[in-house]
């Protein structure tokens, strides 16, 4: 039995390709796990799925124009987020409803350029990642912006978790809640840019709300949560990844999946306690 | 005589110019003194404790605060189900003394031990933050003002939801916390215990009296302060109705 679980988990790496399809999985799955721990208390999972949609016209764009996808997406979410924030703030619509039509706005435009003749990569890639095809500039800018986002967590700990848990007296400790708000905002920005390459746009808020939501089930801190959520990430991209070799279905949906059944099973635990 | 804390000179405030909720407001705290805020709902309690507290920027008029001013709020504005104990909370207060980038040392988690037992929940340190009675909220809140090391405190309607053993627990706390030469505004409903304080600041959208007790609590302010909603009882005295303070968490 033991063996069998080894083998299942163990053989999938023989290949270069999978081993670095795993250690992009890892480093994206460890960031956002820890990260979206403070995406769930900052009530964001709707904002992050929202940028994750709408940044896909910036990628189209860039794979017709022959950029780095990065860039693309890049740009896409700084468009994204000013036609969010822009739709946010529209007069006499509901802020919910102005928001889903822009999103859906957007992702019908990327899908439109994707489908373009003329853009190289099929609609799958960047809808659902390429986790498999990742290339050497791609994982070098992943260990970056992971090593960038884990540090500023670090850093940003305590005025995070006081303006989470008690914004209107956030001035009076002498921080400023818009500023925490915007690093927030910032530090997810660059959690999706590193998501999208390796899961696509419609995957990436797993990895960014699955463990962390998990791990929120099993613990009652802060930092204990942080640190199980990235544990969990990583199990989820082993197990997912191992799945999708076995049973030969597409990587990024496996991982996702993987992501959906932990908090399934973590959900399960906290209910029998 | 002790050192002036809070000078407010016609001050106005609010979230709009054009729209002040609370105007002409005069008042100067000092060490020592805890002030009674009263006045109905709407009547600008809330809105002038955001504005001392810096959330609010005045509107109209001068405000001086000498040194750092500590709020507590109400427990139910934080949030429950955050993954914080205790601890955690009373160590937030440091924010106000220690850059934000670093972690607490030693001696800044004693401190928080300290403030924990100096109200009395020393044994609660670990105990999450959401588990705790409204009383314990309430004190853990205080707590983190005391780490804040700050001499004006600020507490907003700090009895509401308080069984009575809990308020006689702050009441006691608030006394000593005076004692040590702290200043404290606490918004409240409660115009019996108000006499036991040593100032009184009414409002209704406007300042109604500032004074002791003895002398803006009269008939006529607390008409003027509460207006319709004060009840007129037997032997011709007045009654503000009790809010929600009290009752049981």
């Amino acid at each position: 039995m033991l063996t069998a679980i080894g083998s299942f988990l163990l053989d999938p790496w023989e290949q270069a390709i999978d081993r670095r399809a795993l250690l992009e999985l890892t480093l994206v799955g460890v960031t956002a796990a820890a990260l979206g721990c403070w995406v769930l208390f900052y009530r964001l999972p709707f904002a992050a799925e929202s940028l994750s949609h709408a940044l896909l016209p910036g990628l189209a764009v860039a794979a017709l124009a022959g950029f780095p996808l990065v860039l693309g997406g890049a740009a896409g979410l700084v468009v994204a987020a000013l036609a969010i924030a822009a739709a946010g703030r529209a007069p006499r619509v509901d802020r919910d409803v102005a928001v889903a039509v822009a999103v859906t706005g957007m992702l019908g435009i990327g899908a439109l350029l994707a489908l373009a003749p003329e853009t190289p990569p099929g609609l799958s890639e960047l809808l659902f990642g390429d986790v498999l095809g990742v290339t050497d500039g791609e994982l070098a800018l992943t260990v970056a912006v992971a090593a960038l986002v884990l540090v500023a967590l670090a850093l940003l700990h305590r005025p995070l978790l006081a303006v989470g848990f008690d914004r209107r007296a956030a001035r009076a400790l002498g921080v400023s809640a818009t500023a925490v708000d915007a690093a927030l905002l910032l530090l997810l920005a660059a959690t999706l840019l590193i998501g999208v390459q390796a899961l696509g746009n419609l995957l990436v808020v797993a990895v960014l709300v699955g463990p962390a939501a998990a791990a929120r089930e099993l613990t009652s801190r802060m930092a204990p949560m942080m640190a199980l959520a990235a544990v969990l990430a990583a199990v989820g991209a082993v197990v997912g990844l191992a799945v999708s070799y076995h049973l030969e279905t597409a990587a990024g949906a496996s991982v996702a999946l993987t992501y959906v059944a932990i908090y399934a099973l973590a959900r399960l635990a906290a209910w029998r306690r | 005589m002790s050192r002036t804390l809070i000078a407010a000179h016609g001050l106005a405030a609010g979230y709009a110019p054009d729209a002040p909720v609370l105007t002409g407001v005069d008042f100067e705290v000092r060490a020592g003194e805890r002030v009674a805020v009263l006045g109905p709902n709407g009547g600008g309690k809330t809105t002038l404790l955001r504005t001392l507290s810096g959330d609010l920027r005045p509107l109209a008029g001068t405000l001086r605060v000498e040194g750092r001013i500590a709020v507590v709020p109400q427990t139910e504005r934080s949030r429950l189900d955050f993954p914080v104990s205790a601890l955690d909370v009373a160590l937030m207060g440091s924010l106000s003394t220690l850059p934000w980038w670093r972690r607490p040392g030693r001696s800044v988690r004693r401190r928080a031990r300290e403030a924990l037992a100096a109200v009395g929940l020393s044994d609660h340190a670990d105990r999450t933050f959401g588990d705790l009675s409204g009383g314990q909220r309430q004190r853990v809140l205080v707590a983190r003002a005391l780490v804040q090391d700050a001499p004006v405190l600020l507490l907003d309607e700090p009895y509401v939801g308080l069984d009575a053993p809990s308020a006689a627990q702050l009441d006691g706390l608030l006394a000593r916390l005076a004692s040590d030469g702290r200043a404290l505004l606490i918004a409240t409903h409660d115009v019996e215990q108000a006499r036991g304080w040593e100032r009184v600041l009414c409002l209704n959208r406007r300042q109604i009296a500032f004074g002791s007790p003895g002398e803006a609590l009269t008939a006529q302010v607390l008409k003027a302060t509460y207006g319709a909603e004060l009840v007129e009882v037997a032997g011709g005295g007045l009654l503000v109705p009790p809010h929600h303070h009290h009752d049981h968490d």
